[in-house]
């Protein structure tokens, strides 16, 4: 009896979005009469960030430093319409949705910008710091607030614009199949190291080692929350949840945190996470949906790993002690 | 966390000021000082409490249903029965045209499944509420159940769900989604080896930290505010206009603060009869899960069966591959058609091969219903696939790193549901795991490129 160690690999891809429903958002956007900027979604934001990305895109797509955009969402009263945040999708479309909304105030605002101004709005740009300038040269050049302020007061034109982003429904061809179930893809591969107690039938999983490709990191930072949670889950699927332990036997299922085994923090396996970045042609600046992805390919490499470190293959999860003791019991058999 | 830039670096433009950039989120100081407001911490005055009672059967025939005993237990304001829900039956997907309507807000006659819903207690405290749920008397008939989805699809099986009339759901392409693309026997015969094997999964919880749940108020110009963690706004207001036949415009709902939803906050299951029950007394309603509803009530990702056949050549190509998937919906379908689809579209994974063949099944059986979770439709697919690619790689003698880069798929390359290849980056994610995971692949796989073309 020993302990015994074992690495996997595996690697996955991931559709974008819910091609197959039809997969509609929308979004809207207004300048305050001080020129922030107000999104209106009905997103929901379920506390991977929704909200802060979304600011973050229409600050972009305006001009403006991050801190002032407010985002609005979740209210059927004043949002328009958004299918909901599943399928790898809310990043995707409703940012798509954000900046074809932010484009049109944008417009706006340097048509304003240019009235105050005496030039071409397409001579204009912005300086991302909330001011317009004039191209080639700088020193002639307003402030986003004035803008803001003059078309409220003095103008009379309204900041604002709509945003729309709709994939069409794709049906399946009945015999062939033929669809297109999807509008990009992310990308994985994971290598997982484990050691497994050949008496009790234990795993830990050593490390797992993340290779991510999303795309673009809209916020590396909340990427890097996403994917590490992701990890976190797929080693859990791989290694310790069931409702029904038994399945397809209904008895024994977990009713609370006791009975319904998952990780603890001494069972974090060392993660390590690493993004690559091939910019989508039909994503918000390059960004793939990677919410979902990201807790895939723990699962295939942890069952590798058992594989290459006792010589047993568990095709059925969770991977358990008890299975890899069966499997061992019947291999020694 | 670490951004490799050097790869697609020819591709990108890193010229932007807001996107890339850390940003702090703004809704984080709320978080961890607790002063985020979530639906559960909205209290009004007078608010009723609402609790189910649940079948303890997992297939039984309501003969009788008995309320007045609740009725009378002190703090009970209102009992709900089927006959109360307007459009009792329904089914979520209807709003895409994914028929038929086969679920019961109350159960009406029938329970399929142990844990359904069918009377609804509202009271003016929790305790009152559940105390008087355990007053309900109902006489059920027990029926035989079926649990295996083998034996759900077999001749004589009890039937699951008489909306559909068999153990499957019908799809306009018949008893599964097809996917067809090339001879896949033709394959098989032609193969150095020949590989099959089976794989299953159990269901899961999505375990979010806040369990389901909403709040509703009556509010004086004859309209419902409903606060709620639903995924989706008006996927769930639309949904509860059908099953109380009324106007979407009577109805207000205000979420978009969730405390996790992994996909199972996505079924329409506690805003409808909350709203019902808001409308019958004219005073505001909570129902929220327990963590027990929340593990053994509420969805979770379905268990599936995935059966792969596979033809592979010695030199490490795949040429054939055959993918039989069964998911199990339980005894309704909710999203679960859908997901059982999006696998037929997922197959054969990020690997180009020439003859493949895919059946999705999308099976009824007598426990919870399951319905979508994070990597709904992929995840154990994705399980069985690459389990399968390292049996593969062993079988032939190959690394299993390297065995992937001969048939991983690039830029305009068909795929199996017929589109072609955009955007692919498998080769370089394998290439990157191989450098940091210190596993080393010949210099002929480091040198590939998922560009079209690419070497």
């Amino acid at each position: 009896m020993a302990i015994r160690r074992g690495r996997g690999v595996a690697a996955i891809n991931y559709p974008t979005g819910m091609n197959l429903g039809g997969d509609p958002t929308q979004a809207l956007v207004h300048s305050t009469p001080t020129g922030n900027f107000m999104v209106t979604l009905s997103s929901v934001d379920l506390g991977q960030g929704m909200k802060q990305i979304m600011a973050q895109i229409c600050a972009e797509t305006i001009g403006v430093p991050t801190d002032r955009v407010v985002v609005d969402t979740a209210d059927t009263d004043t949002g328009p319409h958004c299918m909901g945040t599943f399928a790898s999708r809310g990043t995707h479309r409703a940012g798509n949705a954000v900046i074809q909304a932010a484009k049109e105030a944008r417009q706006v605002m340097l048509e304003v910008a240019a009235e105050e101004l005496e030039v071409n709005a397409s001579d204009l740009e912005t300086d991302g710091q909330g001011n317009i300038l004039v191209k080639g040269a700088p020193q002639k050049s307003i402030s986003i607030f004035d803008v803001a302020l003059s078309a409220h007061f003095k103008r009379g034109r309204s900041i604002s614009g709509r945003g729309m982003f709709l994939i069409p429904r794709s049906h399946p061809e009945k015999e062939t199949g033929a669809m297109k179930p999807s509008t990009c893809y992310a990308h994985a591969c994971t290598v997982a190291e484990v050691e497994v107690d050949d008496e009790t039938g234990e795993v830990t999983v050593l490390t797992v080692k993340n290779v991510f490709e999303i795309g673009r990191a809209l916020n590396p930072k909340m990427v890097e929350q996403q994917l590490v949670g992701g990890s976190w889950m797929g080693i859990s699927h791989a290694l310790y949840e069931t409702t029904e332990p038994y399945y397809p036997n209904r008895d024994h299922g977990g009713t609370d945190f006791n009975q319904y085994l998952m990780p603890g923090p001494g069972d974090l396996a060392e993660t390590e996470i690493i993004v690559l970045e091939r910019p989508s042609a039909d994503g918000p600046y390059g960004a793939k949906g990677p919410g979902e992805m990201c807790a895939n390919p723990q699962i295939p490499a942890v069952a590798n790993a058992v594989f290459d470190a006792v010589g047993v293959r568990i095709d059925t999860l969770p991977i358990t002690p008890e299975r890899i003791l069966r499997a061992l019991k019947a291999q020694a058999n | 966390m670490e951004l490799r830039k050097n790869y697609f670096a020819d591709v990108r433009k890193d010229d932007l000021h807001e996107i890339g950039q850390p940003r702090p989120r703004s809704d984080s100081p709320g978080h961890v000082t607790g002063k985020t407001a979530y639906f559960a911490d909205r209290n009004f005055p007078g608010m009723l409490h609402l609790k189910m009672v649940r079948s303890p059967h997992h297939h039984a025939r309501i003969r009788s249903i008995d309320t007045s005993e609740a009725e009378k237990h002190p703090g009970v304001v209102k009992v709900l029965t089927a006959k109360d829900v307007p459009h009792n039956v329904y089914t979520i997907l209807i709003l895409i045209q994914v028929g038929p309507e086969d679920e019961t807000v109350l159960a009406d006659g029938k329970v399929r499944w142990k844990g359904e819903a069918v009377v609804a207690v509202l009271a003016e405290t929790e305790r009152a509420a559940q105390e008087a749920a355990a007053k309900v008397k109902v006489d059920y008939e027990v029926l035989p159940a079926v649990f295996d989805m083998e034996e759900a699809l077999k001749p004589g099986a009890p039937l699951v769900n008489e909306y559909h009339g068999q153990n499957y759901y019908l799809y306009d392409s018949g008893e599964c989604r097809k996917v067809r693309f090339g001879d896949v026997e033709a394959g098989f015969a032609e193969a150095d080896h020949v590989l099959e094997q089976s794989y299953q999964s159990s269901p899961i919880e999505h375990a979010p930290t806040e369990t389901t749940g909403c709040v509703v108020v009556p509010e004086g110009n004859d309209r419902f505010t409903c606060y709620t963690n639903t995924q989706a706004m008006f996927f769930t207001l639309d949904n509860t206009s059908i099953i109380l036949q009324m106007p979407g415009s009577k109805l207000h709902f205000v979420g978009g603060t969730v405390g996790g939803g992994f996909g199972g906050k996505v079924d329409v299951i506690v805003e409808p009869i909350a709203i019902l029950g808001a409308k019958l007394t004219g005073r505001p309603v909570c129902f929220i899960y327990s963590r027990e509803e929340e593990m053994q009530i509420s969805s979770p990702r379905a268990a599936e069966k995935v059966i792969i056949k596979d033809g592979v050549m010695k030199d490490g190509r795949i040429i054939a591959r055959k993918v039989t998937g069964y998911t199990d919906a339980g005894a309704y379908s909710r999203h679960s058609p859908y997901g059982a689809q999006k696998g037929a579209g997922h197959y054969p994974g990020p690997y180009t091969i020439p003859n493949v063949w895919i059946d999705t099944y999308c099976v009824y059986t007598n426990r919870t219903p399951s319905s979508a979770m994070r990597g709904f439709g992929v995840t154990i697919g994705d399980f069985a696939l690459e389990v399968q690619m390292d049996k593969l790689a062993r079988l032939i003698g190959m690394d299993p790193l390297e065995f992937r880069f001969i048939n991983a798929y690039r830029d305009g390359d068909m795929k199996a549901h017929r589109q072609p290849t955009e955007g692919a980056a498998l080769i370089e994610c394998m290439q990157e795991a191989s450098r940091v995971a210190n596993w080393p692949v010949a210099e002929k796989y480091m040198a590939m490129s998922s560009y079209k073309n690419g070497a």
